[in-house]
């Protein structure tokens, strides 16, 4: 598969008053041509850091200490600020998550979905609007010619995220970031968006990079999934691979934590305690303090990937050859069994392997 | 099935709600009907969930119920009395026995107060410690119970994680010993791995101190998780009511449907094969006069006296199929 965007050794800190807070610590990932990937992680993990770096939107007092970001053979991170320009809103482009803040209160949305047009120079002002009209009509706004003229204010939220989606989309962008597009929408407008943003992505065959973390959205939409912990990549794999055979114990306790609509028991399992500060991270694995599988190689070395199949890795020592064997808790194992239930009846295709485990190559 | 559900008729009745109405600018142009007659019981000691969509009009119903809004017409009664005609002097003690926790954990504590008096406050408004030692004391008490440490009397809200301070407003809350506690969207502004935590602590806090919660939320399997029954509201009325399980498993009102099948589950195989139900709200705007009605025992839906057996037949159907 042809990757279209590569992300290699990725480290960025932020200074502050209280010193430097490593936000995003040695981050490897890829986007392939035409695929959904989810970025999943709790607030303060640097996916939203991450992406924003992508599109050279960091804050003034974050600092790129290593790492590079690879898009059509240029380092993304090397070009100039005018370059970046040409290349964010017509190549790349963004749509975040609040409708509300995200357009502009008093310029008509017609005008608001031509503006990347105009920008980029690429048509004349009414060919612009002739096609934000045809893209607002993609995007599912009835009656979008005579809607032009009309204000943000007077749509409702899931409107206005289609507007967003629409600017988003105007230029036929090669990729599409979506920093949690619906975690401010009703479930109902949640899944329209969801519906709308598959349906876009097979017409003008766009990669999606989408960061949530909400799970059932992810399930929904991704291709593959990486999940992201303090500033770090711990687990990635193919969206089955990550839902039903999930190996880091991070990510078993976040599919633990949400109640599924058959969650009978007395007490939801809660991840205990708080993620760690960043301005001093710890040396180890540093989920370790949260875990309840750590051993006491996780307070002293960071994990390297390991293997689970060609397209999964998990960052976790529990998956070393001399680790002791562990039981993951109950309703991972139902998901295994799920797994190879589904796998069994061809619903899914079995992950390949190319070799039995092992660390990968690159790991340190 | 129906053996797991409470039996309403043995409990007593905390909260009632008759016939409630809530119109904001009345009479006039930009009339708003946030409520629309609603009627129902909150038991003591169950959590009842009210869920629906952003304009729904659910905050409206908790606010109503907590008094910060005159209804336009209807009665709320709390254990017993009418709480619009409770009088000025013994409004302190009402407000003692009811609660509220707030959505947003990081605007409903006041940035300038110390935890200890964010805490305190409704023990001196209440005069419930005589003097300074019990006061903190008191409050590392509360500190304790919601999973909090003694030294984070002394900080600022500002000092705080969400999920933290989520915890300060439950103490906050708690202080005053209240039976009835309101808790608006108490979770939806945390991160997934904490919600856990004050869910859990919310339940234990509950089994301890015998509480009674509405729980108000648009995340529909956290509700299920947490409720014994469930009330789903759309447009300012009640679209339908029973026990968590019934309205999970066996839903009748298609507004319900296209809401249960709208939720997002963590399994890849369910969301490639899912089946979204869209919703023809003419069932509501027809201009048919429609009520609460009891389909099957403790089970209400919003029906006409015609589409009663036609809801009946679908209850019968699936419990046929059980």
């Amino acid at each position: 598969m042809e990757k279209i965007l590569e992300v290699k050794d990725l480290q960025i800190d932020f200074d502050t008053f209280a010193g430097s807070v490593k936000a995003i610590r040695n981050v490897d990932f890829h986007l392939n041509k035409g695929e959904t990937l989810a970025i999943v992680g709790e607030s303060g993990s640097g996916k939203s850091v991450t992406v924003r770096s992508i599109m050279g939107l960091l804050a003034n007092n974050a600092q790129v200490t290593s790492g590079s970001i690879d898009f059509k053979g240029r380092d993304i991170l090397k070009l100039s600020n005018r370059e970046i320009e040409k290349i964010r809103g017509n190549d790349i482009s963004m749509i975040f998550q609040d409708p509300m803040t995200s357009l502009d209160p008093t310029m008509p949305i017609g005008k608001q979905v031509a503006e990347p047009l105009l920008i980029h120079g690429s048509m004349s002002k009414k060919k612009a609007m002739a096609r934000a009209e045809e893209v607002l009509e993609l995007v599912g706004i009835t009656n979008a010619k005579n809607r032009m003229k009309d204000y943000p204010h007077q749509f409702s939220g899931g409107q206005r995220q289609r507007i967003v989606i629409a600017i988003a989309i105007v230029n036929y962008p090669e990729i599409l970031i979506a920093d949690e597009p619906t975690t401010a929408l009703d479930v109902t407008i949640q899944a329209q968006i969801i519906d709308l943003m598959k349906e876009l992505q097979n017409k003008i065959e766009t990669s999606i990079i989408f960061i949530t973390h909400d799970l059932g959205v992810v399930a929904g939409i991704a291709d593959r999934v990486a999940v992201m912990y303090a500033g770090k990549i711990i687990e990635y794999g193919s969206v089955d691979e990550i839902f039903y055979n999930p190996q880091h114990p991070y990510t078993w306790g976040l599919l633990n934590s949400m109640p599924t609509l058959d969650t009978d028991s007395d007490r939801l399992y809660a991840i205990p305690g708080t993620p760690p500060n960043l301005l001093n991270p710890p040396k180890g694995d540093a989920f370790a303090p949260r875990n309840p599988y750590a051993m006491a190689i996780d307070y002293e070395a960071m994990p390297p990937f390991f293997k689970i199949s060609d397209t999964h890795y998990a960052a976790t020592w529990l998956l070393h050859p001399d680790a002791p064997k562990t039981e993951p808790p109950v309703a991972i194992k139902k998901r295994q069994a799920e797994f190879q239930r589904l796998v069994a009846e061809g619903k899914i295709n079995q992950p390949e392997y190319e070799e039995e485990g092992g660390v990968k190559d690159d790991a340190e | 099935m129906m053996q797991n559900n409470p039996q309403p008729q043995e409990r007593k009745k905390l909260v009632e709600v008759k016939h409630l109405k809530q119109y904001f600018n009345a009479g006039r142009r930009n009339e708003v009907k946030a409520i629309d007659d609603i009627s129902f019981e909150i038991y003591e000691g169950e959590t009842f969930g009210l869920v629906g969509e952003s304009g729904s009009g659910k905050s409206t119903t908790g606010r109503s119920i907590i008094r910060l809004y005159t209804p336009t017409s209807g009665e709320i009664e709390f254990n017993g009395t009418d709480i619009s005609k409770i009088k000025h002097k013994d409004m302190l003690q009402f407000r003692r026995e009811m609660q509220m926790i707030f959505q947003d954990p990081y605007a409903s504590l006041n940035p300038r107060m110390k935890v200890k008096d964010i805490i305190a406050e409704g023990l001196d408004i209440h005069h419930l410690v005589k003097n300074e030692a019990e006061r903190d004391a008191r409050v590392n008490e509360l500190l304790d119970l919601v999973g909090l440490s003694h030294d984070h009397a002394t900080r600022y809200p500002h000092e705080f994680s969400g999920g933290q301070r989520q915890r300060i407003g439950i103490a906050r809350a708690l202080a005053v010993e209240p039976r009835f506690i309101i808790a608006d969207e108490p979770i939806s502004a945390l991160d997934v791995s904490i919600q856990a935590q004050v869910v859990n602590l919310l339940r234990d806090i509950q089994k301890e101190q015998n509480l009674t919660y509405l729980f108000i939320a648009h995340d529909l399997s956290m509700v299920k998780y947490i409720s014994d029954r469930i009330a789903v509201m759309h447009n300012g009325r009640l679209m339908e009511l029973s026990s968590a399980d019934e309205v999970y498993n066996h839903p009748l009102h298609p507004y319900t449907k296209s809401l249960l099948s709208a939720v997002p589950l963590p399994d890849p195989f369910y969301e490639r094969n899912r089946h979204r139900k869209g919703y023809d709200d003419r069932i509501e705007t027809d201009g048919q006069l429609r009520s609460l009605k009891e389909i099957v025992p403790g089970h209400f839906v919003l029906a006409t006296e015609e589409e009663v057996a036609g809801y009946q037949a679908a209850a019968e159907e699936y419990h046929l199929d059980d």
